[in-house]
């Protein structure tokens, strides 16, 4: 215990002195919660458009304000042919086209079907999602007010309507489903690079060697190191809660005590996993690039910015084996669906096997031994 | 009235060996170090002291032979010897963003020291090392000789009865140099024992015994007296004409191990001649330089050093052709 005791307090007056770190360590989560929280906005507005009207008709004109007024588009302008859209999307005039062909108002107030055509800039899907589902809604609705007030009798009814009705982000607002997810980011990120360093740094300036003479156990050893730094995640998870709250309006709908006593087995996978990088790294440059590394297919597969269930088998895979995918899920079910202990104890189970998983081989490939 | 007394072995080796890959580190290393001696280690760079020294603190495994220290065996029980033996080497492993007082009460917390026993130790050291004015300097900032000090301290600071040194003097000024051999003096003569590794040959000469060791293999063991008479070599110091040629022609023979300048003069260690300046001499005479000044100089461990070196180079370049 005494043994444990001073690692950990070495550990911690080294943290105390290195300013640069510890700024680090607080600036980090702040930094990308503003980023994340106020740039990156996937709810798409104001979609620059063009509009190729070959009718110029009341009833296209009718149509493109209908649109306009939804918000999700903007009038960029009127082109005359399908190169002049081309060139438009080519030079990121506009993203979307919409093109209106001859005898549209025509053919509307003859009572028969016509059709527009929405061309759509195919390489960035997320806006290709947005602009074709409004557009698509939009049309479908008034295709529908055209045909009641063809109907003599106005109060025939849509035989099938979906009503749909979005929980716990109604709003569908990108902080809301983004800032819980960072909790998890940012402590993979700074807990894995963290501990890998620590460790790299006592081998590059040699006090491992020292260490490795001296009586102290390699659990010992280990966990000292860890303690400090699960006190740093405990502050940057409470900071991002708080800054996500107060300036994002995230809802906190359960526990908040659920989520700090379950926190610690998340933190521990990861500082882990910083642990069996130190014994691969030699240098602190190599462990600092491991946990970039490592850092990708977390905010690739996690879930924490493209849906599991869009994952190929293989991908969903490995992503059950990311610690963060399980914490993802328990940290968006307490703070955003009020989630209890039982609801979220499956995922709690995958954390607690992965740690157990790392820790065995974190304490196999660290040994008191050289050569 | 003097009794004989049964020296107690603190290390002892029997024919250990350590590998890497194709490579022999150390061969067939035999030697034992009594309680309270400091107990010298001397070989170039890359002679296989370091692996020795490791081996021996339980931290790499020999390849094979036998090795035991403070009574246990260092390749079953290494944690036993971890806590007894103190170790520090050429790059003093402290924590640069420590003071000097955190330094020492962390090491005193790994090697389990209790609070109280731990400020009193601390105090100690810090007494015997002159560090009193130094304590809450950032290790960092130290200078070299003074990084030593502290790296001694924390090495001790759980008063072990043996002390591994591996090159604990290299990059210090000889000042340093100078006041950590007395202070190794002062604690051995505590009884603690103390095995040191060097290249440096006057340090090898402060040792009370001395392991030569080259190319991995024990190649002499005594004090640094025993070694230097074993070696049964003549030394002259003189003064030529064009030294630099005359130190030439004289490595030429056979019987000349060793001839290097100092300043103005030549020095020149003879080994299995009859009449060493005879030969000496005649060979100058014969080279046509001048002897202003001959006179016999005391061999000294370096002299020892470079003539056994020089015939393990011979033994080896006969030893290559039978073998390929």
């Amino acid at each position: 215990m005494r043994r444990l005791g001073a690692v950990a307090w070495k550990e911690l007056v080294q943290m105390r002195r290195d300013r640069m770190t510890l700024g680090m360590m607080v600036g980090i989560p702040v930094m990308q919660l503003l980023l994340f929280g106020y740039a990156i906005n996937t709810d798409v507005r104001e979609i620059p458009t063009v509009v190729y009207d070959q009718d110029n008709s009341a009833e296209s004109r009718d149509l493109l304000r209908r649109m306009i007024a939804t918000g999700f588009y903007e009038d960029v302008g009127a082109v005359r042919d399908y190169d002049e859209i081309a060139l438009a999307l080519r030079t990121s005039r506009a993203r979307v086209a919409l093109v209106v062909p001859r005898r549209f108002g025509e053919r509307l107030r003859a009572g028969s079907a016509a059709q527009v055509q929405l061309v759509v800039d195919g390489s960035d899907p997320q806006t290709v999602a947005s602009a074709t589902n409004t557009a698509s809604s939009l049309v479908a609705a008034r295709s529908l007010e055209l045909l009641t007030e063809r109907t003599v009798h106005a109060a025939v009814l849509q035989p099938l309507r979906l009503e749909p009705t979005t929980w716990y982000n109604p709003e569908l607002k990108t902080a809301i489903y983004v800032v819980p997810g960072l909790v998890g980011v940012i402590l993979t990120m700074t807990m894995t690079m963290l501990t890998a360093m620590a460790i790299a740094r006592e081998r590059e300036r040699g006090t491992l060697e020292q260490l490795i003479v001296s009586p102290v156990r390699r659990i010992e050893l280990m966990i000292g190191k860890i303690l400090p730094y699960v006190g740093i995640g405990y502050v940057q998870m409470s900071l991002v809660l708080l800054i996500g709250h107060f300036v994002f309006e995230v809802p906190l709908q359960g526990s908040l005590g659920l989520l700090y006593a379950l926190a610690p087995v998340f933190i521990a996978a990861n500082l882990a996993i910083g642990l069996v990088f130190s014994t691969i790294a030699q240098t602190q440059q190599q462990a600092m690039q491991m946990s970039f590394f490592f850092l990708l297919p977390n905010i690739l597969l996690s879930g924490f910015m493209f849906p599991f269930e869009g994952m190929p088998v293989p991908a969903q895979w490995l992503s059950q084996a990311l610690p963060l995918t399980h914490f993802l899920r328990i940290v968006r079910g307490i703070t955003l669906k009020g989630a209890s202990f039982g609801e979220v104890q499956g995922e709690l189970a995958w954390l607690t096997a992965i740690l157990c998983i790392l820790v065995i081989a974190a304490s196999t490939r660290f040994s008191k031994k050289l050569g | 009235m003097t009794l004989p007394i049964e020296r107690e072995v603190v290390v002892e080796t029997e024919h250990l060996s350590r590998r890497f890959g194709n490579f022999v580190a150390v061969r067939d290393v035999s030697f034992k170090v009594y309680r309270g001696e400091i107990f010298g280690v001397l070989g170039p760079n890359g002679a296989g002291k370091s692996t020795t020294i490791r081996m021996l603190c339980g931290i790499l495994d020999p390849s094979g032979g036998v090795g035991r220290v403070v009574g246990y065996d260092v390749a079953k029980e290494s944690e036993q010897i971890k806590q007894r033996i103190g170790y520090m080497t050429q790059r003093f492993s402290l924590y640069e963003d420590l003071t000097v007082e955190e330094n020492l009460e962390f090491y005193g917390g790994i090697y389990d020291l209790p609070r109280a026993r731990r400020r009193t130790r601390i105090d100690q050291v810090v007494a015997q090392g002159g560090l009193a004015q130094r304590r809450e300097q950032l290790a960092g900032t130290l200078s070299g000789g003074w990084k030593q000090r502290v790296a001694l301290a924390c090495a001790t600071i759980h008063e072990p009865p043996l002390l591994f040194l591996d090159e604990p003097t290299a990059g210090v000024d000889p000042v340093s140099r100078l006041q950590f051999w007395d202070q190794l003096h002062t604690i051995a003569d505590r009884g603690t024992t103390v095995l040191v590794t060097t290249h440096y040959m006057d340090e090898a000469e402060r040792c009370h015994r001395l392991a030569f060791i080259f190319r991995g293999e024990l190649l002499a063991i005594g004090t640094p007296d025993e070694i230097v008479e074993r070696r049964e070599l003549s030394v002259y110091e003189l003064q030529v004409d064009r030294p630099v040629e005359a130190a030439e022609r004289l490595r030429e023979l056979p019987e000349v191990d060793g001839a290097s300048h100092y300043g103005q003069r030549l020095r020149v260690a003879v080994r299995g001649s009859e009449d060493p300046e005879r030969l000496v001499r005649d060979a100058l005479a014969r080279a046509g330089n001048a002897v202003h000044a001959l006179a016999p100089g005391r061999p000294s461990v370096e002299d020892a050093f470079v003539s056994m070196v020089r015939e393990d180079d011979a033994r080896s370049a006969r030893r290559a052709p039978e073998a390929a």
